[in-house]
């Protein structure tokens, strides 16, 4: 399969894989990204300094200074003709889920109702979709995440909302995401996540990345107040979400 | 007691910037970052502080600042109209800007407006005591990270020093001010020139575009003829499957009139870019004001790679040419209150 360059001025290219949105595409993406981190951490590839992974291209930032466009390139397609693993290992993230509230899921009856299903049917629908982060954009740590079960599919509500609260849980065409601060947004609001996908008070102040299969898991209100709690007050054990 | 510089009466859009958060675009960070990374290195070389150090972005207008620690040297970058060095027992100096200062407790560093660009810098030696976030000391605003509270500096704001006070040593200044280079700014296509006809391409690098209200740290809308995209594309809407955004990206929405990204830009979109300004000309967008006006000329990766190599060089020779400055006005008043050799009773009114 072969690739497009594309520039990106003098500190940037842009390796296009395809001109499609497929979890193979994405898989050598995300193979690509890895494989650059490899190659930096082992000391060659000099002058790259980060690589923006996309549903289907990976943009690799340079110092001009330090290298140079004619330089990098045959390193890059070397790395991808020596073969990327299509089979790269992913984080499993468990993400607690209250879609009981009314205020937690104000789309929910909506969305029962526009996709001929009853509201347990979404519910379960959701949780059972193979969730996979693609991208990570738009603002801090808020994740595009695609693997939405197609019977779910909608297009973005008409009317955007002006105010939707953080870590409301929400979908639209084939994705679902969490909104990491309270912005405005457009996507159907159909539970809330006790955790926050932004902190600045931990080490890792964004959740997800790019490439994590990611679940849902139904909790209670009782449960989401507890767990709520303990992510406020800085205490929670975000461990146990990963690859539990 | 800890040393600082209080913020007693706020700029326009004052913000803490290093050289960038660099290493965290795949988890939806932006980079920010001096707008005008020439104006910070410069600022930084004049007070003896490695190039990447953290230093007070000026926008627009710049705040009144009280030096609340023994002495301090800073340095101001830019074009600033009357700026100044108050008291509390001399009477007020000019500020030069391109130069260092060392100033003493109590006195009120009050800097004006800009001119003819809308950003500049103030380098402190030893540079400011925050903490870093996510590697870097870069405000971002829009997710409240970096700098001061992840915020644009405020009155009342203390912002702590790394040094006590200032060591011994002579002021230093730029030989002559920085030349940003003019004429077209210079752009390679992509990455998506494609989705754009002849036509459009065309109108891009012949036009003139003016820099609208709309302008920030996240981009500048211009304001100018309108690019036609191609026809396959107009037919399925300016739309590309999202894609990673550099510095200096300019996207052109289904509208037509272009937007050139920069610093807190974010990390990926999905409208297609025309071209991308170079490095080298990266730091005349990031000191455009709105009015303005600019022209684009398309080059090479392989040229654009050489100017900012070019560049580079200017800028070390030019920080290698850094003199002694002069004291202001003939007579340097803190140095002669630091020798004890006047107190604050005689002082020299021609030097005001």
């Amino acid at each position: 399969m072969s690739v497009r360059y594309l520039s990106c001025g003098d500190t940037a290219f842009t390796v296009e894989f395809g001109n499609e949105i497929s979890p193979e595409i994405n898989g050598r993406v995300m193979a690509l990204h890895a494989e650059i981190a490899h190659a930096r951490n082992a000391g060659t590839l000099e002058g790259v300094t980060e690589t923006v992974p996309t549903m289907r291209s990976l943009m690799v930032a340079y110092d001009p200074l330090a290298t140079s466009r004619a330089d990098l390139q045959p390193r890059i397609d070397a790395l991808i003709a020596r073969g990327l693993p299509t089979d790269m290992a992913s984080r499993r993230v468990v993400i607690p889920c209250c879609y009981d509230d009314p205020e937690f899921a104000p789309d929910l009856s909506e969305v029962a109702e526009r996709t001929k299903r009853t509201v347990d049917q979404v519910i379960a629908a959701h949780l059972a979709s193979p969730f996979k982060v693609y991208v990570l954009g738009f603002m801090p740590g808020l994740a595009y995440v695609a693997g939405l079960d197609r019977a779910l599919y909608l297009p973005r509500r008409a009317q955007p909302r002006v105010r939707v609260p953080r870590s409301s849980v929400a979908i639209a065409m084939d994705m679902t995401t969490i909104y990491p601060f309270e912005s405005p947004g457009g996507w159907h609001l159909i539970g809330r996540t006790p955790l926050w996908m932004f902190d600045k008070r931990r080490e890792q102040p964004v959740f997800l990345a790019p490439g994590d299969s990611l679940e849902f898991q139904r909790i209670d209100r009782k449960a989401f107040d507890r767990i709520a709690r303990q992510v406020e007050a800085g205490a929670f054990d975000w461990s146990a979400l990963v690859n539990p | 007691m800890s040393a600082s510089l209080k913020v007693v009466r706020p700029g326009l859009f004052d913000t803490v910037q290093d050289t960038g958060r660099t290493g965290y675009m795949a988890l939806g960070i932006p980079t920010a970052g001096a707008m005008d990374r020439i104006g910070l290195r410069l600022a930084n070389a004049l007070v003896g502080n490695p190039p990447d150090t953290a230093g007070i972005e000026i926008g627009v207008m710049g705040p009144d600042l009280l030096v609340e620690a023994d002495s301090v040297r800073v340095a101001l970058v830019g074009r600033l109209s009357p700026s100044l060095i108050e008291g509390p027992d001399a009477p007020p100096k000019p500020l030069e800007a391109d130069r260092t200062h060392l100033l003493k407790r109590g006195q009120i560093l009050r800097v004006g407006m800009i001119e003819g660009a809308s950003t500049a810098y103030l380098s402190v030696a030893g540079g400011l005591a925050l903490p870093p976030f996510m590697g870097s000391l870069s405000t971002y605003s829009r997710a409240g990270i970096g700098g001061f509270d992840g915020r644009r500096l405020a009155a009342g704001d203390s912002l702590p020093l790394v040094l006590a006070s200032a060591a011994p040593g002579d002021e230093r200044k730029l030989g002559v001010a920085f030349d940003y280079g003019r004429g077209p700014i210079r752009v390679v296509w992509g990455p998506q020139d494609e989705y754009f006809s002849d036509e459009g391409k065309r109108t891009f690098i012949t036009a003139e575009y003016r820099a609208s209200k709309e302008a920030d740290r996240m981009g500048i809308r211009l304001e100018g003829p309108v690019i036609a995209h191609a026809t396959s594309v107009a037919s399925g809407g300016a739309d590309i499957i999202s894609d990673g955004i550099a510095p200096g990206a300019i996207q052109v929405p289904g509208a037509g009139l272009p937007i050139v990204l920069l610093a807190d830009r974010q990390t990926v979109g999905g409208y297609p870019k025309i071209a991308t300004v170079t490095s080298v000309d990266l730091p005349r967008l990031g000191r455009l004001l709105p009015g303005q006006t600019v022209r684009f000329e398309a080059v090479s990766v392989e040229q654009a790679e050489k100017l900012r190599r070019e560049q580079e060089a200017q800028l070390l020779r030019a920080i290698a040419g850094l003199t002694t400055a002069r004291p202001v006005g003939g007579i340097d008043l803190v140095r002669l209150y630091e020798e004890n050799l006047i107190d604050g009773v005689i002082y020299d009114p021609t030097a005001v």
